[in-house]
């Protein structure tokens, strides 16, 4: 059973599809049932993961391996640690609950729920593949379901969102594939496993190339493949350049596909990051974390900020807040401490969570008034009181609010960043207060003043919406007030990525 | 083993098959009055030669009738790739609207004499026998064409081939009097021999190769030869160009691959082959820079194309770039990844054609608009089909088009051509776009009240099927391709 775990997470999702490809093709509530029932082995599979999960080692669990094509070493090699497990669970929770999130798509049906469950066997399979072929197949796996789901089922501009998203995702993903080339071609013998790669990473060369640009830099091998690799990884994150895709297609696709986008697809950037850069690439990405990490990271912390408080949209600014709080992760893990490093990775399982929450909530006003104009509300406090508790929770967190999940994770990357970077930490407090400024700005429009006449008898929010909020709610709560519930998942195995980098900062 | 006249038909039995069925069909042709009988003996007659091929398979590497055709494993493969194509062709013609026009008895006797021609393309051992082969399908070609009665198009296109195709082998016919010159013969072994001593002549030799390469690339479709092509696939009747489009590759692939490994270079260490004729030349420059140029030609053309047909060939242009740089690094497995290109190539780009049919047999046209909410227009099967075989020719896992291009860029990374490797990952994206633009067409766009029902036609499902299952399969498990190709190359490992 624990040998198999994690292909049942993958897969069952996999079959789920087939089955509900199989269905005929009106019979949308007997289509939605299936499709929520192989979402809950992966989830109940990863409840069993985390009760089992073994925090006190850092290396691989779960492992399950089979040789797929011996011509080139390629294997069927699967496991977890602490860095991917979050993810995984993250993944199955976001998955489980997308599904009543999505129980009001009424064209398409049967497309809709195949599409969606293909989504979440490539998802979970990025986080647990450990054979970078597994890797690459799974995350382009991505991009097909994610191209339909927002073409099709999405808002006015979903074409150009969709075809935007698709390109700018696979040009990062062919310059991972050169990048993943070059290194099997690099390692003697040539291998795609990523723990043997990980295990030699000291014989990439760092010798500066001879060729322009390159040699101005000093940049050497290691250095370019790093670049290629984190190209790749920005755009899913999505760094500043990078980012201008994730306004429009979170603000095109339906609610729970923007959940998937912000909850899970952002949070493969960093991990990517965390899992291939740093133990693989380490003394490049001690060179470059300064100005690609942390700096970089300031500046999406700040810039999304600037952005989200200049929307009117109501969706259009949790997109952007995303941006900015993707921020503090890379800011964090370039701190190269503990404290900076779990609070990176926890901020990634807060922001799944959180950004969840937010976008779950726009969809249900946006169901209801079919707008999402900021300034076309007033006053929703008095007309959806229960709403306007989820969604007071769901800001503060977003905020940083004590006691909120939010708040443990930002001040864990300040508190790591500052020795290192005080410049930049001041830089991303200042985005605290625009973060505190969007939100309760928002919040002023939105909900409270005199009630929109217009929206008076909007109802309240129902049963199905709240099904998917309390769960996330609950998560926020309970990490805020003791976070080690996540926290020692995570730090046997960050502190083993963060000792490989150590040794090589200067 | 080199064999006589006499002795070589003994191991000749696939092109006698092929030439009986072909001899058969013109006698037939002027007494039988249901010519969709044709088609059924054409198609079994390429099944028999299938099978003997595949049975010849294996069989010692052998030089028939006095040294001019080469029987191995490559050779064979080639036979194997253009026999697929035929089948698949004839089958598509079956079910065409368009080729139900034409003289149907010659059609398949011309179609069946260029895939014949093929055979010679990718065993010739002698420039003369290379010639004669590329030749013969040339002319067939022209002629398939120009066959669609009352179509200026289609006149047109065959006209410009001529053209075209005339002016591209007298240059190469040129080059190839060079090395006549130079080596004394036309044998390959003759020539490979001959160019140990022709130090002297580097820079005349460079220029015959440059010759040969463009009457070889211009069977390719390589830019800048490539102008023929676009006008080509849009005139000639759809069957015949997906026919063209997968074993016109095929057999310049052959027939490069040929000319330029065993003829002219020297196989070094580990598969590795030198490239003796002219060290001190950038030889390799060369093909690098011509595989950038034609790929990135193709791709930015299609860019903005209309017509679905016109798409597909700018496509072909950008894939036999890509297939080019199995070339570049001068070992074998660059030329094993060629090979798998082509079989994956033949396979998605068959299916593309195949749906291009029957959108056309439905709605009589070709472009983009006749797309429109393809999926809803009770099309959803080749609408999805149609997506698997866009998507398996952008690159994207876990497809066939995949692995082809995965292979090629592991081969160029191994060698260290970055530079090529990351030309070559960018122009995969910008081909997602137009590859995208149908995709978009068929399942985004609603459908116009004018669009009526697309109705598949019945004779084509069963092939479209399955070219998208294989097109899966072999996204997902490639390895016994892999090794079929690999044993392809026996007779460049001695």
């Amino acid at each position: 059973m624990t040998e198999h775990v994690l292909s049942y997470m993958v897969f069952f999702p996999l079959a789920g599809m087939l089955i509900v490809l199989c269905l005929p093709r009106d019979r949308h509530d007997l289509i939605r049932w299936v499709s929520a029932a192989a979402t809950v082995p992966p989830l109940l599979l990863g409840i069993g993961l985390y009760v089992n999960f073994d925090t006190t080692t850092t290396g691989m669990q779960f492992v399950q391996r089979a040789a797929w094509i011996p011509a080139f070493n390629i294997e069927y090699y699967v496991g977890v640690d602490g860095l991917s497990v979050s993810m995984v669970l993250l993944t199955a929770l976001l998955s489980f609950l997308c599904i009543f999130a999505s129980w009001n798509i009424d064209k398409g049906v049967k497309g809709y729920f195949a599409l969606f469950l293909l989504l979440d066997t490539g998802m979970t399979g990025v986080f647990v593949a450990l054979d970078f072929v597994l890797f690459y197949v799974f995350w382009e796996v991505m991009l097909l379901p994610m191209y339909f789901l927002i073409g099709i089922w999405g808002g006015p501009r979903k074409e150009y969102a969709a075809i935007k998203f698709f390109l700018y995702t696979l040009l990062g993903s062919v310059l991972m594939l050169v990048a993943i080339l070059a290194l099997y071609f690099y390692s003697e013998p040539n291998t795609f496993d990523m723990t043997k790669l990980m295990d030699r990473s000291n014989l990439y060369s760092t010798e500066p190339l001879g060729m322009w640009p390159f040699n101005v830099w000093g940049w050497g091998f290691q250095h370019v493949v790093w670049m290629a690799l984190f190209i790749g990884f920005a755009i899913k994150i999505p760094a500043f350049p990078f980012h201008t895709w994730l306004p429009d297609a979170h603000v095109e696709a339906p609610t729970a596909i923007s959940v998937i986008l912000a909850g899970i697809l952002l949070k493969m950037g960093t991990y990517g990051i965390l899992r291939i850069n740093y133990p693989m690439l380490p003394e490049a990405t001690a060179d470059l974390a300064f100005w690609f990490l942390a700096a970089l990271g300031a500046w999406n912390i700040v810039y999304g900020g600037l952005c989200a408080m200049a929307q009117t949209d109501m969706k259009k600014l949790v997109a952007y807040s995303s941006v900015s709080h993707m921020g503090y992760v890379m800011l964090g893990m370039a701190a190269f401490n503990t404290q900076g490093i779990n609070g990176a990775v926890l901020q990634m399982f807060n922001h799944g969570t959180i950004t969840a929450m937010l976008f779950l909530l726009v969809g249900v006003i946006y169901d209801r008034a079919h707008h999402r104009d900021i300034d076309g509300f007033g006053g929703l406090a008095g007309i959806m009181p229960v709403y306007a508790g989820f969604t007071a929770l769901a800001f503060f967190a977003s905020m940083g609010l004590p006691g909120l999940s939010g708040f443990v994770s930002e001040v864990l990357v300040l508190l790591g960043a500052w020795p290192k970077y005080h410049a930049l930490t001041i830089i991303a407090a200042l985005g605290i207060v625009i973060t505190a400024g969007y939100m309760l700005w928002m919040m002023q429009r939105v909900y409270l003043g005199p009630p929109n006449e217009k929206y008076r008898d909007l109802p309240e929010i129902n049963g199905r919406e709240i099904f998917t909020l309390f769960p996330l709610g609950v998560i926020v709560v309970v990490v805020g007030v003791y976070p080690r519930v996540v926290l020692d998942l995570l730090q046997a195995s960050l502190n083993n990525i963060n000792q490989m980098v150590i040794s090589h900062l200067s | 083993m080199d064999l006589g006249n006499v002795a070589s038909l003994s191991l000749f039995y696939p092109e006698i098959v092929l030439a009986g069925t072909i001899i058969l069909l013109t006698i037939l042709d002027l007494v039988v009055a249901n010519k969709r009988a044709m088609a059924y003996l054409g198609l079994a007659g390429c099944l028999v030669a299938l099978v003997a091929t595949v049975d010849l398979y294996g069989t010692e590497s052998t030089l028939l009738f006095h040294r001019m055709v080469a029987l191995d494993n490559f050779s064979l493969f080639f036979k194997v790739v253009t026999l697929a194509a035929l089948v698949g062709a004839i089958w598509m013609s079956i079910g065409s609207g368009e080729v139900r026009q034409v003289h149907l008895g010659e059609y398949y006797i011309v179609l069946l004499t260029c895939g014949f021609g093929m055979f010679f393309m990718a065993s010739a051992n002698n420039l003369l026998m290379a010639y004669l082969g590329l030749e013969l399908v040339s002319l067939t070609s022209y002629i398939l064409t120009g066959m669609l009665p009352h179509n200026r198009r289609s006149a047109e296109a065959a006209l410009k081939y001529l053209i075209y195709g005339g002016v591209a082998s007298g240059t190469m016919i040129y080059g190839m009097s060079w090395v006549f010159g130079m080596a004394g013969s036309l044998d390959y072994a003759a020539i490979n021999a001959a160019m140990g001593e022709a130090g002297g002549n580097q820079v005349a030799l460079f220029m015959a190769f440059v010759f040969i390469l463009a009457g070889f690339g211009y069977k390719m479709a390589f830019a800048p030869f490539h102008m023929w092509s676009p006008d080509v696939y849009q005139g000639a009747p759809t069957p015949f160009t997906g026919f063209l489009s997968v074993a016109s590759n095929a057999a310049g692939v052959a027939i490069l691959i040929r000319f330029f490994y065993p003829a002219v270079s020297t196989l070094g260490q580990e598969g590795s082959w030198a490239f003796q004729a002219f060290p001190a030349l950038q030889w390799t420059d060369l093909l690098v820079a011509l595989s950038i140029i034609t790929m990135t030609w193709g791709n930015l053309s299609a860019l903005n194309q209309r017509n679905v047909k016109r798409l597909l060939a700018y496509s072909g242009i950008a894939h036999a770039g890509y297939i080019m740089m199995g070339l570049v690094v001068l070992n074998n497995d660059g030329l094993n990844a060629m090979l798998f290109y082509v079989v994956v190539y033949l396979i998605m780009n068959l299916g593309a054609f195949l749906v291009v049919m029957i959108v056309a047999n439905a709605t009589g046209r070709e472009d983009m608009d006749a797309y429109r909410g393809l999926a809803w227009r009770g099309a959803a099967f080749p609408a999805v089909c149609m997506m698997v075989f866009l998507a398996s020719l952008t690159g994207l896992p876990p497809l066939a088009g995949f692995i082809g291009k995965f292979l090629l860029v592991a081969a160029i990374i191994e060698g260290q051509f970055y530079l090529l490797a990351v030309v070559a990952m960018i122009n995969t994206v910008i081909s997602l776009y137009y590859y995208w633009r149908i995709v978009k067409t068929m399942f985004l766009d609603e459908p116009a009240p004018e669009d009526g029902p697309v109705a598949a036609t019945a004779s084509a499902v069963p092939l479209l099927g399955a070219l998208a299952v294989l097109t899966l399969v072999l996204g997902v498990y490639w390895a016994p391709l892999l090794d079929y190709t690999t044993g392809s190359l026996g007779f460049f490992m001695q």
